[in-house]
């Protein structure tokens, strides 16, 4: 419980010192002014669902490979957590768009394979939602859960693969791209922040599958009796 | 400043989601914690 406390109050401390940061420390950009800050919660959720959704991955793996229901709470729990972190891109990126390009959405490779990343992982809770049977629920979005992670890489890629209205990457971008160095220390501070963020709830709904499973036990036992 | 009302709506809205999700994560709690009371008291009451 101690552990828990203090980790909340680490994650939520890092979050108020980056929020500091992201506002008064990082410069105002020149080109697009203060809209520009909502780069520091834009692209750190961005980046916290790719590692959700890669957690999501793996624990499908796993659980195809093993059938322990472990995994498959894993799996749900990650791809739930990443699923809240991509709406928060989707609904941040139009608020950013809007000033900037004139538009607040457009069919580009970047914001549509985002958009069908948003979609893969709703289907997948609906399959889940869909299927009665445990084993088979927890194998048959086992299964599709890693065919939805394959978007992962086409979003990531598709602004180097792919000439887009989204701007080009500025971390881990090729030459000429990047950042001043005290936007680029405030961006990774947030990722850092955003990622325990995730931590915390992805631990928080594995709990919740965890008493699930329990629920589903006593329920059979209260069946035979 | 200009455009500070986007920056605001922007935040606002992203941190709603995250507040929303995890007030959804422990109302489903809750109502599994009641359910385990009930079925637990359910089994003492047949042994």
């Amino acid at each position: 419980m101690l552990k828990t406390i203090l980790g909340v109050a680490a994650v939520f401390l890092l979050i108020a010192f980056t929020a500091y940061l992201s506002f008064y420390y990082a410069p105002i950009e020149k080109s697009m002014g203060v809209i520009q800050k909502i780069f520091y919660l834009h692209l750190p959720s961005a980046f916290s669902s790719f590692v959700a959704l890669g957690i999501c991955f793996y624990a499908n793996l796993r659980y195809v490979f093993t059938r322990q229901p472990k995994w498959d709470w894993l799996g749900v729990s990650a791809a739930e957590v990443g699923l809240a972190f991509i709406s928060v891109v989707l609904i941040t990126g139009p608020i950013w768009a809007h000033p900037v390009w004139g538009i607040w959405w457009t069919w580009d490779a970047r914001l549509t394979l985002t958009f069908v990343l948003w979609l893969l992982y709703i289907s997948y809770l609906l399959l889940r939602s869909m299927l009665e049977d445990p084993d088979k629920r927890a194998l048959f979005s086992a299964l599709f859960g890693i065919f939805a992670f394959l978007d992962v890489p086409l979003v990531y890629f598709s602004i180097r693969w792919w000439r887009t209205q989204h701007p080009q990457p500025v971390i881990l971008g090729g030459a000429g791209s990047g950042l001043d160095p005290r936007m680029r220390i405030s961006y990774l501070l947030v990722w850092l922040a955003f990622t325990g963020l995730m931590v915390l709830l992805l631990r928080a709904r594995y709990k919740l599958e965890a008493l699930r499973a329990g629920v589903d036990e006593l329920r059979r036992e209260a069946e035979i009796q | 400043m200009k455009n500070l009302d986007s920056v605001l709506a922007a935040y606002l809205a992203g941190w709603a989601i995250f507040f929303a999700y995890y007030i959804s994560v422990s109302r489903r709690m809750n109502t599994l914690r009641d359910e385990v009371e009930r079925l637990k008291n359910l089994l003492n009451r047949g042994k």
